[in-house]
């Protein structure tokens, strides 16, 4: 028994120090934060102090980079859920042969290195503006344009895999039961299908306003002449540094936390009302099954 | 505007206007909705699916990339001929010019083939820390710990990539915590620079992605029925055996998936190296961003860009034949 013990103790000191390891980092740097010394330091902690958030605010790049970074994100949703969507209902349309060719293609921005797209995006639009005789101010040479485009390329391929999983949930005889009832294809696209989706649209504009929130790789060569957060910060973190990043840090890890909280708790009474539904419906069916029996 | 965008809108608009003219718009539009596809879905509704898809596949995945292949193969240095193909760029990663005094670009060779293996070692590192810990939540916590557990493993990860490269460095650093700790406790007289060891950048990269290795193989291992381990020890195998035998085996298309995006993503990843590298020591992405952005030659960027993706493919098609899965198990 006494091995066992060893056993478990030995697990539970290496889950400590995984978590250690994965948070541990995370809580120095939200130290420096708050410690005065200008090269972040996270000990000795020679006063507590807030300035460092002062000076985040005052930061007119980092402000700049947020900006388009909040509308490059904002472009990303707008283009790559409808996307995603559509390449998911796609895919059980498409022929069985050319299935496997079709995933193939869609999921490999997945497998392609971020750099790649960048690149790939950028030297394809810059031919397409040369090639239309564009104005140097078209969108063939603007940073966000190009930047909504590159990061939609894989982000799509995201939304995408989100919807397939819900629509594998999805009962088809729905559908046909309202085409038989006489519903035009477009009614039950907006009144059946769209409404099943409903959180599976919600959790992709989600997750796509957040990996283009945080996406550098391909940011980094479509941008150009523009900025965006990411951008700015990796400018200023290889200059050298000062604790206002900390607090930035400090900023983005407590909106993220009330976030999580918030999809956690929205997660939990989404999936209670799905039981409840459920259950409702195996009530029905042993009604229907018994007839009107427990009268 | 020019002349393309003229003809261009010349035909879709000819395309648009020719069956209004022709006065038989009913008949083309019946014509039209025989096909089955457009019976199934509805005018509108086929539009949207089928120019949508279009747009993503053939504008954003397919055309750039082909373009960039193509553009990789011209000459694009200022004062070349960019209409002539060339392997100029590619050998240019091989053999350097021709007035070094090397035979081979050693410089570029070294860089690109640390890259691949130190690649592969970070995926390594990142799989032996985290199939424990995949292991231990898919089969020995319940429901609510699970879920607690999960999302303090997600937890890091909406922190911004860039500000998790920059907490390595405070970590890290010459006045950092670990040198200051262990000069304070005696241990060391002057402080060790882990930057220029490059050891913060390895432990950057394979803490960067631990996520995408922990949920694919804790994925694949939560369906396995915990009775076939209790079997496996019943007949008294031990603990290794059951992993080697059984939970591995079972967790293959998981860890496959987790290793290949593991790889994909270090191999390509730009921000830890640029903030966690040392001075001397280049990652294969930076040189393609200096032939962007200070060496002014696209082309022989793209060139070596579709070099870092080849080799990418070659792994993925690699790790697809040593754990015989197939691409759909590997994209999940």
């Amino acid at each position: 028994m006494t091995s066992d013990l060893i056993q478990k103790y030995m697990v539970r000191f290496y889950i400590a120090m995984f978590f250690l390891y994965l948070f541990g980092p995370l809580i120095l740097m939200g130290v420096t934060a708050f410690n005065t010394p200008t090269f972040p330091t996270a000990i000795p902690i020679d006063e507590l102090t807030m300035k460092w958030f002062s000076v985040l605010a005052n930061d007119k790049d980092m402000i700049k980079g947020i900006k388009n970074s909040l509308w490059i994100g904002l472009g990303v949703v707008c283009l790559a859920v409808p996307i995603g969507l559509a390449a998911a209902l796609l895919m059980s349309q498409v022929h069985k042969k050319a299935q496997s060719i079709y995933y193939m293609i869609v999921v490999s921005p997945l497998l392609t290195p971020g750099v790649i797209l960048g690149i790939s995006t950028l030297v394809f639009w810059d031919r397409l503006g040369v090639w239309v005789d564009a104005d140097y101010n078209s969108v063939f040479y603007s940073g966000i344009f190009l930047s909504v485009i590159g990061q939609s390329t894989f982000i799509s391929a995201y939304c995408m895999l989100i919807f397939l999983s819900r629509l594998q949930r999805f009962d088809r005889t729905q559908e046909e039961a309202a085409l038989d009832l006489g519903a035009t294809n477009v009614q039950v696209f907006w009144k059946i299908l769209i409404p099943f989706l409903r959180p599976a649209i919600g959790s992709a504009a989600f997750l796509a306003f957040l990996t283009s929130f945080e996406n550098y790789n391909t940011t980094l060569f479509t941008i150009q002449a523009e900025s965006t957060l990411t951008t700015v910060l990796a400018g200023k973190v290889r200059l050298g540094t000062n604790p206002s990043l900390s607090a930035l840090a400090v900023v983005i890890v407590g909106i993220t936390l009330v976030g999580a909280v918030m999809h956690e708790i929205y997660r939990r009474r989404e999936m209670r009302r799905e039981a409840l539904a459920a259950e409702a419906a195996k009530r029905a069916a042993d009604i229907a099954d018994k007839g009107m029996a427990p009268v | 505007m020019s002349d393309f965008l003229s003809v261009f809108l010349a035909v879709v608009l000819a395309l648009l206007v020719a069956p209004m003219l022709q006065k038989n718009t009913d008949t083309v539009w019946a014509n039209l909705r025989q096909i089955t596809f457009v019976k199934k879905n509805g005018v509108l509704v086929s539009t949207y699916l089928l120019g949508a898809v279009f747009i993503w596949v053939g504008l954003m995945i397919v055309a750039p990339q082909l373009y960039m292949v193509d553009f990789s193969f011209r000459d694009g240095a200022i004062g070349g001929n960019p209409d002539a193909y060339t392997l100029k760029n590619y050998s240019y990663l091989i053999f350097g010019r021709d007035s070094d005094e090397n035979l081979f670009n050693l410089l570029h060779l070294q860089i690109f083939l640390k890259t691949i293996l130190a690649s592969v070692g970070v995926t390594l590192l990142a799989f032996l820390l985290c199939y424990p810990i995949a292991y231990y939540l898919a089969q020995s916590t319940k429901g609510g710990t699970t879920r607690l557990f999960l999302i303090a493993l997600i937890l890091p990860f909406w922190v911004n990539e860039i500000l998790r490269a920059f907490a390595f460095r405070i970590l890290f650093g010459s006045s950092g915590v670990i040198n200051v700790t262990l000069m304070g406790m005696g241990i060391l007289d002057e402080p060790i620079d882990f930057i220029k060891a490059d050891v913060a950048m390895y432990a950057g990269l394979s803490y960067a992605y631990i996520l995408l290795m922990v949920f694919p193989i804790y994925n694949a291992i939560e369906s396995l029925d915990h009775n076939q381990i209790e079997a496996a020890r019943d007949l008294g195998s031990p603990w290794w055996r059951i992993h080697y035998r059984v939970v591995i085996p079972y967790a293959k298309p998981g860890i496959a998936s987790g290793c290949t995006m593991v790889f994909m993503l270090s191999a390509g990843a730009l921000a830890v190296p640029q903030i966690l590298g040392g001075p001397s020591s280049l990652w294969f992405t930076q040189i393609i961003y200096d032939w962007f952005f200070t060496g002014g030659d696209w082309s022989r960027g793209s060139a070596y860009a579709f070099v870092l993706l080849f080799s990418c493919i070659i792994f993925v098609l690699a790790v697809m034949k040593f754990f015989k899965v197939n691409l759909g198990e590997l994209a999940k």
